[in-house]
């Protein structure tokens, strides 16, 4: 897109503050540094050169929840792992959103047993469930997207009047 | 069986009434519970069985006695030999003493074992479970505890365990 077209003659360009908040939410969001299971080799894929998640502006995987804004759960999510990530889910700031990646912690998968949470949305929001055991690169990739989707359709100024 | 481990088998049945098995070369002792810490101190001390390299039960159920053997087996580096000795327990909440002052390893196998199959380990100096939650109910490496953990949801039977799931909020 020529943006120049746009411009006109003033250097100006109209649009809706939602829609600048959203553009710039989607196109820097930083994951968070996590991985539990066989998912997060699938994830650094998506990471590295082949697939090249920064295209997105994902470069940045922070290791650090209180400066990520999303949380790929990749893997499975052991009784004992359930309150630990709850915390981390609750320390990172507003807005923040969750992809469950892969089968695992999706439905809980093939692990239907005593140690294994079915489906990670019993402890924190799920926003986009990816499929697969485990998910190819591309598809997590297409999950990201997916989310940018959502945050792109998020009227939050609209909802936050509607609050009031 | 290696030449080296037959005084050492005959040790042991003579002391401790012990029988043996053997299969493809590994020998097996059957020890009676009492004489344990006793049959691990002398392989220790006068054998050279310094490693204490595995310590498991299995479950016998539906028999009940014996329900469970205990096996530990026992590694000698100075001499390349390998020992099993199993102990059968009797009945659903056995106890047995604890090896932990023969063999330092005993600590974290012995609350595993506990974790696992409910056996306790007297005088072991902190019995708590050591790989699930505290608040887990049951020893889930037993026979009787049951299989599956949530039924599998599908299209006909969705919403109805749908219903029942722990959502988290916000």
């Amino acid at each position: 897109m020529g943006v120049e077209q746009k411009l006109g003659n003033m250097g100006v360009v109209t649009t809706t503050l939602e829609d600048v908040v959203n553009w710039s939410r989607t196109n820097a969001m930083w994951p968070m540094l996590f991985g539990l299971a066989c998912c997060a080799i699938e994830m650094m894929a998506a990471q590295a050169s082949s697939y090249d998640m920064s295209r997105f502006g994902m470069e940045l995987m922070r290791a650090s929840p209180r400066q990520s804004d999303l949380m790929i759960v990749a893997g499975r999510v052991s009784k004992k792992m359930g309150p630990v990530l709850r915390r981390l889910y609750d320390q990172m700031p507003e807005p923040k959103w969750v992809i469950a990646m892969g089968d695992c912690a999706s439905c809980g998968g093939v692990f239907n047993n005593y140690a294994i949470y079915q489906g990670v949305d019993e402890i924190v929001p799920v926003d986009v469930f990816v499929a697969g055991c485990p998910p190819r690169p591309e598809a997590l990739i297409h999950g990201v997207l997916t989310l940018h989707e959502k945050v792109k359709a998020d009227r939050f100024i609209a909802n936050a009047a509607d609050k009031k | 069986m290696e030449k080296s481990l037959e005084p050492i088998v005959k040790v042991l049945q003579e002391k401790f009434g012990a029988t043996f098995e053997e299969f493809r070369g590994e020998v097996q002792c059957m020890v009676k519970p009492e004489h344990i810490i006793e049959a691990l101190t002398i392989l220790r001390d006068a054998h050279h069985f310094e490693l204490l390299s595995m310590l498991s039960a299995i479950d016998y159920f539906p028999q009940t006695s014996p329900r469970f053997h205990v096996i530990y087996q026992l590694n000698s580096l100075e001499k390349n030999l390998t020992l099993q000795l199993r102990v059968p327990v009797e009945g659903e909440s056995p106890k047995l003493p604890t090896s932990t002052g023969v063999f330092k390893t005993g600590l974290w196998r012995e609350r595993e074992i506990f974790d696992m199959f409910g056996i306790e380990f007297e005088g072991h100096p902190d019995p708590r479970r050591i790989l699930n939650p505290d608040e887990l109910e049951g020893h889930p490496l037993r026979r009787d505890f049951p299989l599956g953990y949530e039924e599998p949801q599908f299209s006909f039977n969705y919403e109805e365990i749908d219903l029942g799931k722990p959502y988290a909020k916000e």
